[in-house]
């Protein structure tokens, strides 16, 4: 406990050296990316850490007790500010680790010739900053997986748009994959923009879904049973060739549902259906 | 008891559920609405749930039971202003309900009954 404190009073002493150390390894090291962190910036969070570091590490050198929360708090926003600017794992995690070499200088100079005291020191300073670089890890780790996240989210409000094509004619282009997660948001956004336009006719163009089984198949036909019953009539368009062989092939029953091969076949139906028409302009002389 | 209106609006019928649909609420509808179908000579039904946001299965299937009593009496039943949520529903619980007539409002349902109220009399021979 002693020793800790004097070891943090020398780190405190000692903060502009080993800044001076800490730093310059941290540039040499090959994974810094200066495209993306500049000088000023990393010697400020570096400055920042450390003093936090000799703060906590006067109190003990246990990282899993409550005096190294500001620590971890200040380590939890470096990683995760440099998870989003686009840093690999190990060059977030060099942060931490860099700092091995001028504390091991440090504690060196401390300890003299005694090679007791001195492994002592080393190894608690190798624990502590070791699970201090695999809390950075997690971290990086943990904003990296939130923006994915948020990713799939915003994909999936992007690829469910419904368009209007017509007075009480409305289109839904699906693309991608369907999955019972996805059928969810696609049959709730359609018929929300049935209700809204009032529209008669819906078409859902597959063009742009890869491959059809039978479980897509089946969500299909609960998405036209549901606008069905919404007073809306579905039509299916965009059934690629060898889509309407796997749909015969695995013996799925979409008689009771109107299909076309194109969008536009399916607008010429809809469009007779809602009593409209549409005719070239004749030329002008 | 809680009782659903049932209106005459010229040859058809309008009945609109704007309480909560018990089952109890649901039988009392089935009896009273088979009856004024045939007291009135009514030729059509308009159902209209617009207001309901809670379906389970027994309700789902008093609706097609509806229909279907209504057609053997010779009016055509039209299911209007279904929410999406009780369309979606009603989908997952199974209850398609392929053989009833749906419109999105009564607007489009009253014409939709006479459309075909038209054709189908156009399609019968003269007695």
């Amino acid at each position: 406990m002693r020793q800790n404190m004097q070891m943090a009073e020398e780190i405190r002493n000692g903060l502009d050296a080993i800044m001076k150390d800490w730093v310059a390894y941290q540039l040499s090291a090959l994974t810094l990316r200066r495209d993306l962190l500049k000088e000023t910036e990393l010697r400020e969070s570096s400055r920042s850490f450390l003093e936090l570091f000799a703060e906590a590490f006067s109190v003990t050198s246990d990282s899993s007790s409550p005096s190294w929360k500001p620590v971890k708090d200040n380590l939890a926003e470096i990683s995760s500010s440099r998870a989003l600017q686009g840093f690999s794992p190990s060059e977030t995690a060099t942060f931490v680790f860099s700092l091995k070499q001028p504390l091991f200088n440090l504690a060196q100079q401390r300890a003299g010739n005694d090679s007791k005291q001195l492994a002592e020191i080393l190894w608690n300073l190798t624990i502590l900053l070791d699970r201090l670089g695999l809390y950075t890890t997690e971290v990086y780790q943990e904003s990296r997986e939130g923006v994915i996240r948020r990713q799939q989210q915003e994909m999936m409000e992007l690829s469910t748009p419904v368009v209007q094509l017509w007075d009480e004619v409305v289109a839904l282009p699906l693309i991608g994959t369907l999955d019972s997660g996805r059928t969810q948001v696609v049959m709730e956004t359609l018929l929300q923009r049935v209700v809204e336009t009032g529209a008669r006719i819906a078409i859902i163009d597959i063009t742009g879904v890869p491959t059809v089984d039978t479980l897509v198949a089946q969500h299909l036909m609960k998405t036209v049973a549901a606008t069905r019953l919404m007073g809306a009539d579905c039509i299916i368009s965009g059934i690629r060739p060898q889509i309407a062989q796997t749909i015969v092939h695995l013996g799925v029953n979409l008689n009771d549902i109107i299909t076309k091969a194109t969008l536009a076949d399916a607008f010429q139906i809809a469009l007779q259906r809602v009593g409209a028409s549409i005719s070239k302009a004749a030329p002008t002389s | 008891m809680e009782r659903i209106p049932i209106l005459k609006m010229g040859p058809y019928l309008l009945v609109t559920i704007q309480v909560d649909m018990h089952d109890r609420v649901a039988m009392t509808l089935q009896d009273e609405l088979t009856e004024r179908i045939v007291s009135e000579r009514a030729q059509g039904v308009l159902l209209d749930i617009s207001s309901v946001d809670v379906v389970d299965s027994f309700i789902g299937r008093m609706i097609g039971n509806i229909a279907s009593m209504s057609r053997v009496l010779d009016a055509e039943t039209v299911v209007v202003g279904m929410r999406p949520a009780v369309a979606i529903t009603l989908v997952e619980l199974g209850l398609a309900l392929p053989s009833i007539k749906t419109a999105l409002n009564v607007d489009a349902g009253m014409t939709l009954l006479k459309s075909s109220r038209k054709m189908s009399h156009n399609g019968r021979s003269p007695r």
